[in-house]
């Protein structure tokens, strides 16, 4: 197994949260922000959303040297279980579902003799004899049974949880929001399964220029997406966190330093930042080639350093919440009670401050990831994103759009990367705004 | 006031050194001038006579902080660091490393950006407040919550796919306006119309949920129930009193990002080929201008400082409550 | 009597499908009049008044028999219609006079609206009308202060402002909800005498909503008490102070400090605790380019106090006028200018770092809101023992879980308290807490910050009863801040009097409020509102 930078860090990222949640689990000031959300049906469906496209990343993760395979080349598990999406590369553009190319070309017949025509594809639909009157039904009819076989799946283990826990969570398993979240699993759940198994005979999603299966490169995106959105966050936090509350709780000329290093920092265009440091890293990674041996390890790398510009740029708005937010409360009487007790700073600081700042840092990191997802597209589109190696929506969409002109048009890369990141951002954002209704003392106990 | 202006003023210089720290740091130091001649003359086959050239041409052939060679202030004077920070402080940008002048280039690029940036605030401004003025209106309506989960959804899409469908439907397929390009004068105008509509219309989503946030913020407050009391209708009550309070961080904000306004956009005027100053800025993104993007970066923060002056003197004059000093 | 001018029957008001906030009531209000709903917080007084003129929140469900404004059932108009009657024929004031007017516009433009919203009458007019009415609520100057912001008046001239609003359009029903609360006792006095004077020159009805009783005695015609959504005693209002019939009214009354119990301390002497010489916590003033320090504000200003062991001095002033700063001042909270400290004869001011942090235990300090003195992310038992951990970390923890049993039980609260969270209590239980914190590290003097002023009567006298027990159980000292004479006179032995930073008169607590010396002082103690009882 090899253990790539971002792998490590969204490792520890997990285990950060796994260790939170163990923390936090039975505090009562957690407990009722956590009801209302378990409350919510629309919070719940799109986390369940948000954890299907984590898992995905998460298998994503998991780096190995590919063996048997004469390239040496590294691949992740989610690469090894997609192994004929991978190596099905067709010449170049076919439509989803297409058992021939998009363009003419001339090919040479079975007798000998050449025509101008459709080329059959090569893996897409090549079980076929007469594609023409066949290819529907065995669509429809491939596609029934991949969607049987997950749903039967699903309903599986449902009724094996159902055994489980109906007796001691009868409540629990009875509220309507359990009940759409069950729905909205069986959904996602036998869909994908459908086109997994439609996969392994159709390029569900057409294939690209080089003839690379789109669909495989949609889900290979949501890693690049969910990496940018999220270990920004974590590269970001400590800063802001250190930054700000030291800034509001000391003041005098530690305020005014920190508050110097961030205006600084905010003045310069965040766009124009990021480029100049990715221009650098280029020119870096061109000088020290040696380094940087493996196509995967670089584009980790350059992925890795856009996190770190990413956050680098963007800790300052929450900086300067938490700044405003440890001000007010330095002035709280529990903090001064505090103080004539003689607790020492360090202590107030972290039993007293931090806590009662958590939830701004909570609102804003989910707020924030949607926003990074989608920062990510129009970077990669600057070519200042990641690597053009990389597989990322923002890539696709770069990719795809000059075939706007084309006639008739390659749709699929961009329907298909919209679909993907459109799924992710909205799930985010539904999910955020209920983290927020739920976290938000203002808000609180409105709804 | 003229005290307060006067210390903004010089509380500016650190700033502005600070930036111009920053980037010396990113250009010259993590890279060596040396480093940036390889890149941009091709990386293999370079002579180091070549890369001296390329060196001697553009300034950089001098020491990064300290010039022990030379006599007195020289020491200092003849270096990097100097020559190009005073540069950027006296606004003279020098010449790009493609070997044009980038003062002039800036002069004459700001005017498209404006043309598209400018129309789209205001036009997006508008828009944006009438919509939350009617969501707070029917506040606790099912045309609230429909609105509400628009705009989320209207978020939820990446601004590419607003300029690509755009382009798309109105320009390839309706053939209403062109697709891309620019004109001078009165003649631009067709091919503002549709940056600015594709520009106003990705705001909504986020835009609208803010001046709404806002707004009921407002309108929670004690003095709206006193103007209930008097005897106002809803309507009066949120013309006359709601908005004239939400407009301080409204107007504030938009006075913030005034001056950045000549910066132009990055992607649409990349995506419309509008020859301003974002277009600009891809361009030497692109090809590796490093003088270009140093300059855009020191201008970058020269607007936003004195957006944040302009910010201060805004709040005393919409806001009766704050006085400078 | 003649008809009513408002007449309520059966309200009920609830949010949220919750329990009803306000639960069946019926009273009526008669011309001229001045009627007086009474009540502690939450009784749903204030929401009673609110939904008369429909303006509750959108989560609110009313329900009620009929509102009725001389015979016209409210009920039965449109938003339209009332929004005819909201300021026409019923003038509403708020509590809070900064928040309920609107900061970016002018005073005379506010007033101006609500002529301009219910009478067609030329610009000319209406102007004159502004004028008069501002001179009508006594505010100098009116041709000037026409243009001011509301920021730019005091507290008492923004309420005076907002009588005007309500008076503007002449209305047949004026509905003041705690019009002084917010206000300091001098000030208070004159609102009400400026309320007594209009309703006597218009001959408009009152409905006064307040917490106090002592208010409501000297304001009102006729008195209603409110208990938990409930009106439980009506009465004309010399009949209902001197002969209450209701328990929960008697409870009231009887809550109520009493000036004369200062009369009953003893005077005894006792070697001083506490120390202070020359005191001053000055704050500088920037001005110029570079900011430089011109000047200073001086909150307190060269004050000297003694505090005997076990006794407790009263620090009394208005708002503003620095008792807050001094006593977080002595806890060094605050960094002090000058002036010596000395606690049982160690002198604090010249202390730093570990010595201070060990000299704390000496103090302790107990503050005014119940609800932002404890971290609402810790165990009461946490909160509590938090001060025996940094003082005295030699103390395991079975001993502190001891400790901690122990001092709950001394400000009687249940002892599985300790594993609560301090939302979980209500205001008065939590100012236990605070006590119990206070108490944990075995101070000395603990500086009690105005701690029952957001209590409602009935908890503060048995918080007082509290500190008092307390007092004698351990001898410990009080410098016992607030604004409210009547409790003075309940728990001080000595009074110290403050005035813009100086202390302006100190004695013993009956020498104080029986022959006041300075004219401060006296006019303090006239402003106070005191029971009329006719017994």
């Amino acid at each position: 197994m090899i253990i790539l930078w971002t792998d490590a860090l969204i490792f520890i990222l997990n285990a950060i949260m796994l260790g939170l949640a163990f923390y936090m689990h039975g505090k009562e000031y957690i407990k009722r922000p956590m009801q209302q959300i378990y409350r919510s049906k629309i919070g719940m469906v799109s986390l369940v959303v948000l954890v299907f496209f984590v898992l995905i990343g998460l298998m994503d993760s998991v780096h190995f040297k590919a063996t048997g395979n004469k390239t040496n080349e590294i691949i992740s598990l989610l690469d090894y279980w997609a192994t004929p999406l991978r190596e099905h590369g067709e010449k170049t553009y076919s439509a989803p579902f297409a058992t021939t190319l998009y363009s003419k070309e001339m090919m040479t017949l079975a007798d000998g003799t050449t025509q101008w025509g459709y080329p059959r594809l090569e893996f897409g639909g090549s079980h076929l004899d007469e594609p023409e009157t066949q290819r529907i039904p065995d669509i429809l009819q491939k596609g029934l049974y991949g969607f049987a076989q997950g749903a039967g799946l699903v309903a599986f283990f449902m009724v094996l949880l159902w055994a489980m826990l109906a007796r001691q969570h009868k409540q629990f398993m009875h509220s309507s929001t359990v009940k759409v979240v069950w729905v909205v699993v069986f959904v996602i759940v036998s869909l994908s399964y459908a086109l997994i198994y439609l996969s392994a005979y159709y390029h569900v999603l057409g294939t690209d220029k080089v003839g690379e299966d789109v669909f495989y490169q949609a889900v290979k995106g949501i890693r690049t997406g969910l990496v940018i959105g999220t270990l920004t966050t974590l590269i970001m936090l400590p800063m802001a966190i250190i930054f700000g509350i030291l800034a509001g709780f000391f003041r005098g000329w530690i305020d005014d330093v920190i508050q110097y290093i961030y205006t600084t920092l905010n003045s310069i265009p965040g766009v124009l930042l990021i480029a100049a440091s990715i221009l650098m890293v280029q020119v870096y990674m061109a000088n020290h080639e040696e380094a940087f041996t493996s196509v995967v390890v670089r584009a980790d790398m350059r992925l890795l350093f856009l996190c770190l510009i990413l956050g680098v740029t963007s800790w300052t708005g929450l900086c300067r919440l938490l700044r405003a937010e440890t001000l007010k409360l330095r002035e709280m009487e529990y903090v001064q009670a505090a103080q004539a007790l003689g607790v020492k700073q360090g202590t107030i600081l972290l039993r007293h401050i931090l806590p009662n700042v958590m939830h701004i840092v909570l609102i804003s990191v989910v707020l924030d990831f949607s926003s990074l997802v989608l920062a990510e597209a129009v970077l990669s589109y600057i070519n200042i994103g990641v690597d053009p190696t990389t597989y990322s929506w923002g890539n696709m969409i770069n990719g795809a759009r000059l075939e706007m002109a084309r006639e008739p048009i390659v749709w699929w890369s961009l329907s298909a990367a919209f679909v993907f990141m459109f799924a992710l951002v909205l799930a985010a954002n539904l999910f955020a705004d209920v983290v927020q209704a739920a976290f938000d003392p203002r808000r609180a106990g409105n709804e | 006031m003229t005290q307060y202006i006067i210390r903004r003023f010089l509380y500016a210089f650190p700033l502005l050194m600070g930036v111009n720290i920053l980037t010396f740091v990113l250009f010259f130091i993590v890279n060596s001038p040396d480093d940036m001649a390889r890149m941009q003359l091709g990386q293999k086959h370079v002579t180091e006579q070549a890369v001296e050239n390329w060196k001697q041409q553009r300034g950089y052939d001098l020491p990064l902080l300290w010039n022990a060679k030379v006599q007195g202030d020289e020491k200092i004077t003849k270096t990097i660091f100097y020559q190009k920070s005073v540069g950027l402080f006296l606004f003279r940008f020098g010449i790009s490393d493609s070997g044009r002048n980038i003062g002039a280039d800036i002069q004459e690029r700001m005017w498209p950006s404006l043309a598209v940036a400018l129309p789209s605030l205001i036009v997006g401004l508008l828009v944006n407040i009438s919509f939350a003025l009617m969501m707070v209106l029917f506040r606790n309506s099912y045309l609230e919550h429909a609105g509400i989960v628009l705009c989320v959804i209207l978020m939820s899409v990446s601004s590419l796919f607003y300029i690509i469908g755009g382009q798309f439907f109105i320009a390839k397929l309706l053939r209403l306006v062109p697709i891309s390009g620019y004109d001078d004068g009165m003649a631009a105008v067709k091919f503002l119309i549709l940056p600015v509509l594709i520009g106003v219309f990705s705001g909504i989503g986020s835009g609208v949920r803010w001046y709404r946030t806002l707004f009921l913020e407002e309108v929670e407050k004690d003095y709206v129930r006193t103007a209930r009391a008097k005897g106002l209708t809803e309507t009066q009550t949120l013309f006359r009193h709601v908005l004239r309070n939400a407009m301080i961080p409204i107007l504030t904000g938009v006075v913030v990002v005034l001056p950045l306004l000549f910066m132009g956009s990055l992607i649409m005027e990349s995506f419309f080929s509008i020859p301003g100053l974002g277009s600009y800025t891809i361009d030497a993104i692109n090809s590796q201008d490093f003088a270009i993007v140093r300059a855009m970066v020191f201008l970058g923060s020269v607007l936003y400082v004195i957006g944040l002056l302009l910010t201060d003197i805004s709040y005393t004059i919409v806001d009766p409550r704050v006085r400078l000093s | 009597m003649n008809n009513p001018i408002l007449a309520v029957e059966r309200l009920s008001v609830a949010f949220n499908h919750q329990q009803k906030v306000v639960d069946d009531i019926s009273f009526a209000i008669y011309p001229g009049e001045s009627f007086a709903l009474v009540g502690e917080s939450g009784s749903g007084k204030s929401i009673t008044a609110l939904s008369v003129l429909r303006l509750l929140p959108n989560n609110a469900r009313l329900n009620a028999g009929a509102i009725s404004l001389q015979g016209d059932n409210l009920l039965n108009r449109s938003e339209f219609e009332l929004c005819k009657i909201r300021g026409r024929r019923i003038g509403l004031i708020f509590q809070d006079p900064m928040s309920s007017l609107n900061p970016v516009m002018t005073i005379g433009s506010q007033i101006e609206e609500v002529i301009n919203i219910h009478f067609d009458l030329p610009k000319k007019v209406i102007k004159q009308r502004v004028l008069e009415l501002l001179q009508q609520v006594e505010i100098p100057d009116p041709k000037q202060r026409i243009k001011d912001y509301p920021h730019q008046l005091s507290g008492g001239q923004r309420q005076r402002v907002m009588i005007a609003i309500a008076l503007a359009a002449k209305p047949d029903l004026l509905i003041a909800d705690e019009p002084t609360t917010s206000l300091d006792v001098t000030i208070q006095a004159q609102i009400l005498a400026l309320l007594k004077n209009i309703q006597q020159q218009t001959g408009m009805a009152l409905w006064l909503i307040s917490h106090d009783l002592a208010l409501v005695s000297t304001m009102a015609d006729r008195v209603a008490v409110m208990q938990q959504g409930k009106i439980v005693e009506t009465g004309v209002t010399a009949d209902f102070f001197s002969n209450p019939k209701h328990p929960y009214t008697r409870k009231l009354l009887n809550a109520l400090p009493l000036m004369s119990s200062c009369l009953t301390h003893s005077t005894e002497e006792k070697p001083p605790l506490l120390q202070v010489n020359d005191f001053k916590v000055y704050y500088p003033i920037h001005k110029g380019i570079f900011k430089r320090i011109v000047d200073h504000v001086r909150a307190v200003d060269g004050v000297s106090f003694d505090i005997q062991q076990g006794k407790t001095l009263a620090l009394v002033g208005e708002s503003g006028c620095g008792k807050t700063t001094l006593g977080k001042s002595l806890l060094n909270l605050i960094p002090a200018s000058g002036g010596q400290v000395k606690i049982n004869g160690i002198e604090l001011s010249s202390l730093t770092g570990e010595q201070l942090r060990q000299q704390r235990a000496n103090i302790q300090i107990v503050f005014q809101d119940p609800f932002s003195s404890m971290n609402p992310r810790m165990l009461v038992g946490d909160i509590i023992a938090e001060g025996i951990r940094a003082l005295h970390p030699s103390i395991n923890s079975a001993e502190r879980k001891a400790r901690v049993r122990q001092l709950l039980q001394q400000v009687d609260l249940p002892e599985n308290s300790a594993q609560r969270y301090p939302h979980e209590f209500s205001g008065g239980q939590r100012q236990r807490i605070c006590i119990a914190r206070a108490l944990a590290v075995e101070p000395k003097l603990i500086v009690c910050d105005e701690p029952t002023s957001a209590l409602d009567v009935s908890v503060q006298a048995q918080i007082i009863q509290v500190l008092k027990s307390l007092q004698q159980e351990k001898g410990v000292s009080y410098l016992f801040i607030t604004h409210d004479l009547a409790v003075v006179a309940e728990i001080a032995d000595d009074v110290a009097v403050m005035y813009q930073g100086k202390i302006v008169e100190q004695g013993s607590v009956a020498q104080v409020l029986t022959q006041p010396q300075h004219a401060y002082t006296r006019k303090l103690l006239d402003a106070v509102p005191v029971l009329k009882t006719e017994k």
